[in-house]
This record gives structure tokens, C-alpha cells and sequence, in this order.
């Protein structure tokens, strides 16, 4: 009798971390035509590769929280794998004339939001992003 | 943007059709910034019991809590809320940080896999309510893209929000640079766990009602 061949179970894992540390800068270009699903498939094998990510503009709020609620599932589902670090900086200006925001307002509405940076990066390599309204700070995970 | 004329024609449709005074309150922010603390604070001010536990462990609380029928009475106008205490929003978590709170291995991972669902379960329920107060902790850097992530989805779903700084009877605790943060918000401080300023949490809160 043919014995039974055990199923095993192919847990993914994502590959550790090794000395050198690759940052990717994005320009919008890069995304400008994805939609939602596109976006987020493509930052997140970015940071499955375990890189940080700098990319020109923003995603808009409905993305940013699809993108967390990406990471909590791949949480469940790979294995080391912790989550991200996120911060977005935009060039806001508080003494910006009525006319320049209205500009800046139609601009963003045609092209999205291009001139502010996002960072982005998982959270075993990146401890901690500190942020306040001018500058993002990396902590870096020392191996 | 079909989405969003979507929850718009959703909202419209329910303001017409809700029962009167049945408002829909969601508590959200980063874990330990004591949106259970409030809700708690609210339930015992008005009902005299408690909505759920809490700790200094993080996400203590890891799935919706609801309590019906908080009815709030101010200047004889009676307002019917539905609270809705939400798990904490975090990017990351990593089950060794539970054990360093003298959790096992196992139950730390077991932790991490329901805090995981109950941030999925927050994000899900952001359609769903009619006001929000945001939670954050004043003693900590308000810039955390969390706190931005969810204002700027409410502003697209067109929900009024109130920023509430809690924990405002700690030393660290400096509530303007929560205002700098959130300068198109009123931001309330308050300390939900000693009772501080409720009477204008409850004043700023009866405010944010008429924006519904």
C-alpha cells in the first residue's frame, strides 16, 4: 500500500535582514497610473524585499488605510514579518495667499498631491519614524 | 470618488430615515491613548457602569465594544448614543513587545493575531458612524500618521470630528502642541481617568452633534 504523502504547509516568510540597507525612491510617475489595489501591491512587495520606501507625493487617506489594513493581514499570514512605519510630510505653507491655495488645491484635484514626501518602511527594519511638521526622523533597527 | 458619493448618498438617505436622537459615536486613535477610559468615563457619568477594561498593556481592547441607549442630557435636550469603542489603530505589532508586559510566548502571539483583526475591524467600521471623537494621548508626539490617516478618512466620509487630548493630569502632558497639530480642530484636554474637564468635553460634544 502506497504510503499517504504528507501535505506541508508552505509558510511564507520574508528574508531576513541583512547587512546593507536599499532605499527606493519612487517618483509619482511610478504610481500615478495604478489605481488603489496597484499602489498598495506594489509598496508592499517593496517592503516585503525589506526597503524603505521615499516617495514623491501622497497617498490620499482611503489609501493610507487600506495600506495598514494590507500590513495587519500580512501579519497574520508571514511569518516575521511586523508591519510598517509610515509618515507623510506635505509643503504646507501657513502664510500661502488665498490665490496660491486655490492653485495648489485644482493641481492636487487634477494630479494628486506631488509636493510632499512619503515614507515608508517595515517596521523590522525601521524601530521608529519621528515626526513633526517639518522633518521625518528614521530610527534604525541595529543589526 | 464612487465611494465617497456612495457614503455621501448613504448618509443622506439614513439622516432621513433615522429614528430622532440615535447617534452613532465612534471612540478612535492609538492604542493607549484611552478612548476605553472615555467611553468608560461617559458610561459611568450617565449609566453608572463601565463599557469595557482597561490596561498599560496595549490593545487591551481588540474588538468593537457597543453600548445602546446612552442617553445624554443637556440644558433639558436629550440626546440617544449609540457608543462604539474601537481596538486601537497601530501600522505594526510585534508579539514580543506583549511579552516584555510578562506575557507567554503563545499568548503573546495569540494577542498580536486578535490585535491585528481588531484593526481591520476599526478601519471596517469607519463608514458606519455618524460623529467621531479622536483620542490622543497629550503626552505623546501628536504627529503620528495614525491620527492623520483617520482625521483625513472621516473628512472624506464627511463625518464630524472632535479631537480630544486626554491624559492631561500627567507632567508630560502639553496639550498646545496638540492644537499645532490640529489647528482646524477644536481639541478638548481632559483626563479620562481622573474626570477632568468632562463638563466641556460634554459642551464640545453637544456641539459636534449639530454638525450631523
Amino acid at each position: 500500500m502506497a504510503k499517504k504523502k504528507k501535505s506541508v504547509k508552505k509558510v511564507r516568510k520574508v528574508p531576513k535582514v541583512g547587512k546593507d540597507l536599499t532605499i527606493h525612491f519612487m517618483p509619482y510617475s511610478e504610481i500615478v497610473h495604478e489605481d488603489t489595489v496597484g499602489r498598495i501591491k506594489k509598496i508592499m512587495g517593496l517592503i516585503l524585499a525589506q526597503k524603505i520606501i521615499i516617495l514623491q507625493g501622497r497617498l490620499s487617506p482611503d489609501e493610507e488605510v487600506r495600506l495598514i489594513e494590507n500590513s495587519m493581514v500580512l501579519i497574520d499570514n508571514i511569518k516575521n514579518f511586523q508591519g510598517i512605519e509610515i509618515a507623510a510630510i506635505s509643503a504646507e505653507n501657513e502664510n500661502r495667499g488665498l490665490f496660491e491655495n486655490i492653485r495648489r488645491n485644482i493641481a492636487k484635484i487634477l494630479v494628486g498631491e506631488q509636493d510632499a514626501i512619503t515614507i515608508i518602511g517595515p517596521a523590522s527594519v525601521v524601530k521608529e519614524m519621528t515626526k513633526n511638521p517639518k522633518k521625518v526622523e528614521l530610527l534604525l533597527q541595529r543589526k | 470618488m464612487i465611494k465617497i458619493i456612495r457614503n455621501f448618498a448613504r448618509r443622506i438617505f439614513s439622516g432621513v430615515f433615522k429614528k430622532k436622537g440615535e447617534i452613532k459615536l465612534g471612540f478612535y486613535g492609538s492604542p493607549n491613548a484611552g478612548k476605553t477610559s472615555l467611553a468608560n468615563r461617559i458610561c459611568q457619568d450617565w449609566l453608572g457602569e463601565d463599557l469595557g477594561s482597561v490596561s498599560k498593556m496595549p490593545h487591551e481592547t481588540r474588538t468593537i465594544q457597543v453600548k445602546e441607549k446612552v442617553v445624554l442630557d443637556r440644558d433639558g435636550k436629550k440626546i440617544e448614543f449609540k457608543l462604539i469603542d474601537t481596538p486601537g489603530i497601530a501600522t505594526k505589532i510585534d508579539f514580543e513587545d506583549f511579552m516584555k508586559f510578562g506575557l507567554k510566548r503563545k499568548a503573546a502571539q495569540d494577542r498580536a493575531k486578535e490585535a491585528t483583526q481588531g484593526i481591520i475591524e476599526s478601519i471596517k467600521w469607519l463608514d458606519d458612524m455618524d460623529a467621531v471623537i479622536i483620542l490622543i494621548d497629550s503626552t505623546m508626539n501628536p504627529y503620528s500618521q495614525v491620527n492623520i490617516t483617520i482625521i483625513g478618512n472621516l473628512v472624506a466620509r464627511n463625518i464630524p470630528v472632535l479631537v480630544v487630548a486626554n491624559k492631561i493630569d500627567l507632567k508630560k502632558s502639553d496639550i498646545k502642541k496638540i492644537q499645532g497639530a490640529f489647528p482646524e480642530y477644536e481639541v478638548v484636554g481632559i483626563s479620562a481617568k481622573n474626570g477632568d474637564n468632562m463638563e466641556e468635553f460634554y459642551e464640545a460634544l453637544f456641539k459636534l452633534v449639530k454638525k450631523i
